[in-house]
């Protein structure tokens, strides 16, 4: 498809080279974007109404479309509109520019981790050798909004928070870093689309099993590093109130919220692709159903697969209180990262036998 | 100028002002995040050298993981600069001297003499698949075995003493044993009585 729009542009014949591959990959990141922004509106709608029937409750359902209730599917849209018109307050004796530049520094490594991502063997923006290293040091990038967001306020809550998201992002990441070298160490390669490919071959062969408390540590920390409960002590709102973004409103508030949803996608959306095989077809090679359409590989079952992990991020919400704060440094550093460490042995191991 | 010699100084530049920056800005929060900054765009020079895997190591170690301590540290200081100010007398001679003598270590050591196209040619490109990572692995793990293994060994030794260095216990402070906690049974913490209701009296 985007072959054929550059046919189309170099057939006018006056549009430098430069600008028409430019204008390309624009056309590729409003692709990307337009969508994942969608994604994370009706994320918040998902979140409020799953836990809401968890809880017995309806959720959101008055705000329709068009006179038509449906459900309540206008909620985002009336949030997002809402967000928008509010005045942006900043505190007299905040930093001004820091302030306003905090949530920027949230959202844009939130977005530029996109860049990377594979979506199909052949459906990706930028196919980097090194794009696993890259997403996860643009991730680890997300945590200097917040920190910033703290110390410009000049409250005392926000800064609390500021200091609990640093030390915990710091200390969950090399939890994550290990989790991901047993998935560079199975799949030989740094490189996402090459790490799905490797685990061609049915729901067995997916990288789950071969590295089981790799990818429950992936994914816990996953949690921890965005934030989230039963790991959200940076937002802590019974302890401090709403953390790093307690003097923030309307939308510098709202690119906060942005980004961390933007980030718990791309966390789901990483794990389906190294532990439960992306695009692949669980029912490759099965017999009567691995020919029908269900056995071809396809961005559905990404989606799929992304689902489950989203899911799960809205389910810990709903069911497990917050951690202590010494708890979340215990469970990271004495807990996550002897048992990485133990398996990435094990992985070597099952890769000189050649099991993997 | 080509494109690549733009971006090459669009980069330089911003690394140099922002290590100027540095050193010259009061808020010592602001100083930390010039430095982020200077990394990143280091970073953004060595991804113009083909250097991939450094230049995401670099953000990912320096940027992602040491300033964010750096500023942990940072933000909690309460630093006065008139005071600073005043023993700034006392302070330049030396720190002067120090200035100097550094200024001409780095001027013998990438001085014309030694840098430049005519002692170095400029690296060929590197093929479309070539990659850094691998490259950097093979050298790594074959000619430079020794000196990895033995960096390794120091940085395991720092990380063991620092810990030891820090980790006191003192005999009177109370804490929590946590693995205590967790290994709690029900049966420790609680009995469950039996009764026959009563009579209200």
């Amino acid at each position: 498809m985007f072959d054929a729009i550059e046919n189309w542009m170099q057939g006018f014949g006056w549009l430098p080279d430069g600008l028409i591959t430019f204008s390309v990959i624009m056309l590729k990141i409003v692709l990307l974007l337009a969508p994942l922004m969608t994604a994370v509106a009706y994320l918040t709608y998902a979140e409020r109404k799953v836990i809401g029937m968890m809880q017995v409750r309806l959720g959101p359902n008055r705000v329709g479309l068009f006179g038509y209730r449906i459900w309540g599917l206008g909620q985002p849209l009336a949030d997002a509109v809402k967000l928008m018109f509010k005045e942006i307050i900043v505190p007299s004796g905040a930093n001004k520019g820091l302030f306003l530049f905090a949530p920027v520094l949230a959202m844009a490594p939130a977005l530029a981790a996109w860049a990377v991502v594979p979506f199909g063997s052949e459906m990706v923006i930028a196919d980097v050798n090194a794009s696993l290293l890259y997403v996860l040091a643009l991730t680890s990038i997300g945590v200097y909004g917040i920190i910033i967001a703290g110390w410009a306020s000049n409250s005392k809550y926000p800064f609390i928070s500021a200091m609990r998201a640093a030390a915990q992002i710091v200390s969950y990441e090399i939890a994550m870093g290990f989790a991901l070298v047993g998935v560079i160490l199975a799949a030989g390669s740094l490189n996402l689309g090459q790490i799905v490919a490797g685990q061609e071959g049915g729901i067995l062969s997916w990288y789950w099993l071969p590295l089981l408390p790799l990818f429950v540590i992936y994914f816990i920390s996953g949690v921890a590093e965005t934030n989230r409960a039963p790991f959200d002590v940076a937002e802590g709102e019974s302890e401090i109130v709403a953390g790093f973004h307690v003097e923030y409103s309307g939308m510098p508030f709202a690119v906060f919220f942005l980004a961390e949803y933007a980030n718990m996608i791309l966390i789901s959306l990483l794990a389906a692709l190294m532990f439960l095989g992306g695009w692949l077809s669980p029912f490759q090679g099965v017999p009567v159903l691995g020919d029908t359409f269900l056995g071809q590989d396809s961005i559905l079952w990404l989606f799929a697969k992304t689902s489950i992990f989203l899911f799960l991020y809205l389910w810990f919400r709903a069911t497990f209180p917050r951690y202590r704060y010494d708890q979340i440094m215990r469970l990271g550093w004495k807990v996550f990262i002897p048992i990485t460490i133990v398996w990435l042995l094990v992985v070597a191991l099952m890769v000189l036998a050649g099991w993997l | 100028m080509s494109f690549e010699q733009i971006v090459f100084y669009f980069f330089s530049a911003i690394l140099l002002l922002s290590a100027l920056a540095v050193i010259t800005v009061r808020n010592p929060v602001h100083a930390a995040l010039f430095l982020v900054l200077a990394f990143f765009t280091t970073a953004a020079l060595w991804l113009l050298l083909e250097a991939e895997f450094l230049a995401i190591t670099l953000v990912l170690v320096y940027v992602g993981a040491v300033m964010v301590l750096f500023l942990f540290v940072v933000m909690m200081l309460d630093i006065n600069t008139s005071t600073l100010k005043e023993r700034l007398g006392s302070y330049l001679p030396v720190g002067g001297l120090v200035a100097v003598l550094a200024i001409a270590v780095m001027a013998a050591a990438v001085g014309r003499d030694h840098f430049g196209l005519e002692q170095y040619a400029a690296p060929e490109r590197l093929a479309a698949d070539a990659s850094n990572t691998r490259m950097i692995g093979e050298q790594l793990y074959t000619v430079y075995l020794y000196p990895f293994e033995l960096a390794a060994v120091i940085l395991l030794v720092a990380i063991i003493a620092a810990i030891a260095l820090t980790l006191r216990t003192r005999p009177g402070s109370r804490y929590q044993n946590i693995d205590k906690q967790v290994k709690v049974k029900r049966d420790e913490r609680l009995r469950v009585v039996k009764m026959d209701s009563e009579e209200r009296k």
